[in-house]
């Protein structure tokens, strides 16, 4: 399987176990990923609380650089672009937007790539295609998160049902592990809050957190990076806000599917998170 | 009827239509920012719909339009399929516009401003960067002392910022969208 | 040369106001082909009536022409009086002066000669204009009633105690309907089976009805007083006529796991069942799809409990027909589902009900005995929340419209549920209350001011469980939007009602129209709402719009009178205005070629074959002929016909042309 890769900003820095994790299944997996060449940032909750042309031109740009580049799909592990790539790809269907898009860019854009999340490349892989990979099942109860990016708006993501959805969860019973039934799924973390609002994001993710545990989960599983380091970095300022502090690990779907395939936990990247991964 | 105006431009913009919500309140009963805001959303629309100015400006000037994470539960869920998010985006720009900016949306205005800054000279995110300037704008000088430093420990955080060859595409996108608007102000 | 007689009306002032109907009258008078033209303050009057007779008389008039108000409202009078002069009626027409011309026009030069023109058209059509008779056929007075709901069973106990002839039919095992699983009902809290089973059992008692169970409409045709209904008779594997209704059978079945569709999925049933204790037929019959009989070929207990040798393996499906006159659709309404609902839980949590599962809980026939009990334990909740509005006013994920009747059920539930848990509280998110009815909003105020039910007008973002509870998220936006969390023990959701299953499939059999929710359409939203637009077929009930009782027994006898208007005549009168194929001498016969274009196109049905003989039998040719009976007047056979052989009897191409050539003459 050959797919394009766009791993944005946080892949590289805050966030590099995803990135890290998401290349180690991939090469156990004979996925072969194609980096966009010269991709730029996408713009984030920044973009578009501010300007909604600079929202657009952003991803615009990264996805003009990818046809440019002949790719034809192109997977995007992290939530907060996938939901920035899409809807932009979305929005730009309208001709007078596409114009001065194209004017400002300078760039070829058709918008006729496939834009998909790691959910949906793993799910194309095939559930039965990892399995056989399995070496060591993840043998746990965990809470798979989603979080808003993943599945909202669903009128322009289509991906998985907009409340309690389940492709993570089937991904998780797939390498041999069981998740909860919870009711958090799918509410906000305080997202782009996390260093100017920490207080909110502490009282947001706190609920989230305390839902998981209350349940019992082992850990919870994300596909976000904004989720991950908001449960993962924040936790003390959240520990300060619940009523029963917590020291459930947060980790990547990426990273669980890897330890089922027998990958190294710190290859995985585990080793960076900031509660430890007891797994 | 100044007023009136700015109900059609918010509708050209985002296409909402604000006579279309019937006031059933399922936006604030699941907002999770809800109780943080001055008014939640069913009652932003509730001001909307009476068109008037004082009503806008009390809008512009509150809270509620920077608390929005835009997490859209609230389109999710809206039986008239009211997009507020896109709605929050547009009156957020708008606050900007007219300097009608509520003490709340400084930190929020800050961080963004940092973000892009960061990006707008290297192309991608320098979080280092952002972190600093943030601090720089809002004086908040001790925050997160401790998790800078962890975070370098564990490989996290660059010293240095990651460049993109292309910067003058950058240049351009940045100079003919918020920098063309904000010139257009001054 | 014709002789016209032509009068026109000042209508009061409302057409001399604007028109110089004078110079109209003069101008027209001096038409070719006209005899006589006069004005008159009210030609509608008895004077006015009377200058007409008397000119047709006089002038000896071949046609008459009245230019004044609209035919809708005065055609039958102006007609009348022609055929009361000896004047074929449908030699008279009339000219629209007051809604198309002075109503809309202002007063001037330009508005009489459109007056003018109006009238002039008209002089020239009625030139062109044949005698006609009205259309006469014959009555079967019969009538089938689809639906065993409380609309059928009304309207079936209607028509037969006019002395008319019944046949009612069921999908079900059983008639009765949605009414006979409500517990009780609103605004008095009577018992619904205490008013209905007395009605089920009338039905199957009464000397004029005839009851099909288990059956369903295959097919109808032909057309107003003389319908032939294909009806199947499902198997019910029990023979009927030898079964006692002991149940012995019912208590053996080894198949007991069933979701009992009374008992809208909170109970059980066996594979040969009775739907309820107190069904009409009180006969079982077996479930093939869950018999294990039938999926396995071995068991056929119920065949050895059965002491009278009752049970049928073999039978099949049979289809009989029966001629009837008259059709009343009764088929009901459906209530849609939990599951529908992402916000709700998808339909996976158990104590989160509809309102009919809860109608259930309530009602002493049910699965508990009429105690309020949650499904997943069992126990009786302290706390219950009711959603408005779930599904309905929703067009994003239910329906746009106002389902109407949740309202008052949802105060009813409220208050069931205090009345029998005293120290339960409960809690009704609501958008809007509507209770426009006779005692509904005395009632409503009761449920809030005695039972003390807390009403919170929001709606409710979502609900899901923990620990035991259903945690629900609403909203109070009367306190300005404050969130009201409730940890609850069973939510209720007033889920919308939407058209029954299959209606739209009906519909099309019938040749009724059915709105965008597949609802049957009325003929008139105000003046004919039993009425089709097909004739002879009338509407009872849900499964035009949702009702509530009172509402549809009314409409149910309003239906049922039709019925027996239409049955009071042994002949039915019709317009003429259908479309003909022309028959000319031999040897052309016809222009038409058979090419049945006509057929395809003709959405009544109404087209048929004719085949033209020789004398020793032989076929010359096969050609087009309209059944007056089934057509309707729409004309699309005429725009469809290739060799312009079909005509609108009073409306033919010669006439529509001779109209309006006479104003391109001009």
């Amino acid at each position: 399987m050959k797919i394009g890769f766009y791993p944005g900003c946080s892949l590289t820095g805050s966030s590099r176990e995803y990135n890290e994790s998401v290349v180690a299944i991939a090469k156990v997996l004979d996925i072969e990923l194609t980096e966009i060449n010269d991709w730029n940032c996408c713009g984030a909750t920044a973009a578009h609380s501010m300007n909604e042309e600079l929202s657009m031109s952003l991803p615009a740009r990264i996805m003009a650089m990818a046809e440019k580049q002949g790719l034809t799909e192109v997977v995007v592990p992290c939530a907060a672009c996938y939901n920035r790539l899409k809807v932009t790809q979305h929005d730009l269907k309208d001709e007078t937007k596409r114009k001065r898009v194209s004017e400002i860019l300078q760039l070829p854009y058709d918008g006729s790539i496939e834009i998909i999340n790691v959910l949906q490349m793993l799910e194309k892989y095939g559930a039965e295609n990892i399995k056989a990979k399995v070496t060591q099942p993840f043998a746990h109860k965990v809470a798979c998160y989603y979080g808003c990016l993943l599945v909202r708006p669903h009128s322009i993501l289509q991906f998985d049902r907009v409340e309690d959805p389940q492709s993570m969860d089937e991904l998780i019973k797939v390498v041999g592990g069981t998740t909860i039934d919870w009711a958090f799924k799918t509410e906000c973390c305080g997202g782009g809050f996390s260093v100017s609002r920490t207080d909110l994001v502490a009282k947001l993710s706190g609920n989230i957190l305390e839902d998981a545990a209350d349940r019992g989960a082992e850990a919870l599983i994300v596909a976000c990076p904004m989720c991950q380091s908001n449960l993962d970095m924040r936790r003390g300022a959240i520990n300060k806000v619940i009523e029963r502090p917590s020291d459930i690990p947060v980790i990547y779907i990426t990273q669980a599917i890897g330890l089922a395939l027998g990958i190294d936990a710190k290859e995985l990247g585990l080793k960076r998170h900031f509660v430890t991964v007891e797994l | 009827m100044e007023h009136k105006g700015k109900i059609t431009d918010l509708q050209s913009h985002t296409g909402v239509e604000v006579m279309r919500c019937y006031q059933c309140g399922k936006c604030t009963a699941g907002c999770v920012l809800a109780t943080d805001m001055n008014f939640p959303p069913s009652y932003v629309m509730r001001l909307l719909q009476t068109g008037t100015k004082e009503n806008y400006i009390k809008i512009l000037g509150s809270n509620s339009i920077w608390l929005c994470l835009n997490c859209e539960n609230c389109l999710g869920r809206c039986p008239m399929e009211i997009d507020i998010p896109k709605m929050m985006d547009y009156l957020r720009t708008q606050a900007i516009k007219e300097n009608i900016l509520h003490p709340d949306s400084k930190p929020i205005i800050s961080f963004h401003r940092s973000f892009l800054d960061s990006i707008k000279y290297t192309g991608r995110l320098y979080e280092l960067g952002l972190i600093a300037e943030f601090k720089a704008r809002t004086f908040r000088v001790t925050q997160d002392l401790t998790i800078a430093p962890a975070m370098f420990l564990k490989g996290k955080l660059h010293l240095l910022p990651e460049k993109i060859k292309d910067r003058m595409t950058m240049k351009r996108i940045f100079a003919k969208t918020i920098e063309n608007v904000k010139t257009e102000n001054k | 040369m014709s002789k016209i007689g032509v009068f026109i009306c000042h209508c009061g002032e409302n057409i001399s106001a604007t028109v110089d109907v004078e110079r109209v009258a003069r101008e027209i008078g001096g038409m070719e082909g006209v005899a006589h033209a006069i004005d008159y303050k009210y030609m509608c009057s008895d004077p006015g009536q009377t200058f007409i007779k008397e000119a047709v008389k006089k002038y000896d008039l071949d046609g008459v022409v009245v230019g004044a108000c609209s035919p809708r409202m005065h055609e039958p009078t102006f007609r009348r009086a022609c055929a009361e002069a000896g004047l074929n009626p449908y030699l008279c027409e009339m000219a629209n002066l007051r809604e198309h011309c002075s109503w809309v026009h202002e007063k001037g030069e330009e508005t009489t000669e459109k007056a003018i023109d109006l009238v002039k058209m008209l002089v020239e059509k009625v030139k062109k204009n044949n005698p006609l008779e009205s259309i006469k056929v014959p009555v079967t007075k019969r009538a089938l009633v689809i639906g065993g709901g409380i609309a059928g069973i009304q309207a079936s106990l209607d028509i037969a105690n006019t002395g008319h002839k019944v046949i009612l039919i069921e999908r079900d095992p059983s008639i009765g309907g949605h009414m006979s699983q409500l517990s009780e009902t609103f605004p008095t809290l009577d018992c619904s089976q205490c008013i209905l089973t007395p009605r089920m059992v009338e039905v199957a008692q009464h000397p004029n009805i005839k009851l099909y169970t288990y059956a369903e409409l295959e097919s109808l045709e032909g057309f107003i007083g003389n319908f032939t209904a294909k009806i199947r008779l499902k198997a019910k594997s029990v023979n009927y006529s030898t079964c006692t209704g002991c149940g012995a059978c019912i208590q053996k079945c080894p198949v007991k796991k069933i979701p009992s569709e009374f008992n809208a999925g909170l109970g059980t049933r066996t594979a040969i069942y009775v739907p309820f204790p107190q069904a009409v037929p009180n006969k079982p019959v077996i479930d093939r799809v869950n018999c294990n009989y039938y999926k396995r070929g071995a068991c056929k207990i119920c065949e050895k409990t059965c002491q009278v040798g009752s049970i049928e393996w073999d039978k099949e499906d049979e289809i009989i027909s029966e001629e009837v006159g008259a059709v009343v659709l009764a088929t009901g309404f459906d209530v849609k589902g939990t599951d529908f609902f992402p916000e709700y839980g998808y339909g996976k949590y158990k104590d989160v009900l509809t309102g009919l599962q809860f109608e259930r809980l309530a009602s002493a026939s049910g699965p508990t005995f009429g105690e309020i009990r949650r499904p997943s334990d069992g126990a009786i909740p302290k706390k219950i929340v009711f959603i408005a509005c779930a599904g309905s006013r929703d067009p994003a994920k239910g329906i746009p419209y106002c389902s109407k009747i949740c309202c008052m059920y949802t105060a009813k539930h409220a208050m069931l549920y205090q009345h029998k848990v005293h120290d339960g509280e409960s809690t009704v998110f609501y958008m809007d209350i509507r209770a426009g009815g006779k005692n509904y909003e005395e009632f409503v105020r009761r449920a809030i001011e005695e039972d003390t039910v807390n009403y919170v007008r929001g709606r409710v973002a979502r609900v899901y469980e923990k620990n035991g509870k259903l945690i629900v998220k609403g909203v109070d936006t009367l306190l300005g939007g404050e969130q009201v969390e409730i940890e609850a023990d069973m939510v209720v959701l007033a889920t919308a009602g939407v058209a029954n299953c299959g209606s739209e499939q009906l519909a099309q059999k019938l040749h009724v129209s059915y709105d965008p929710y597949h609802f049957f359409a009325e003929a008139h939203p105000k003046l004919k709402p039993v009425e089709t637009n097909t004739a002879g077929i009338f509407l009872a009930g849900a499964c035009q719009a949702p009702k509530d009782i009172p509402e549809t027994v009314g409409m149910a006898s309003g239906a049922a009178v039709k019925v027996a208007a239409l049955f009071s005549n042994n002949e039915l009168v019709r317009e003429p205005i259908i479309a003909v194929v022309n028959r000319l001498a031999p040897p052309l016969y016809s222009t038409c070629v058979g090419c049945f274009m006509c057929e395809t196109a003709c959405p009544y049905n109404a087209i048929e074959h004719e085949e033209i003989k020789a004398r020793d039998g032989s076929l010359i040719r096969t050609i087009a002929r309209v059944n007056s009976g089934l057509c309707q007047g729409c004309g699309t056979c005429v725009a469809f016909c290739r060799s312009k052989s079909i005509d609108i009897q009073g409306y033919t191409n010669e006439q529509v042309y001779a109209e309006v050539m006479s104003l391109l003459n001009d």
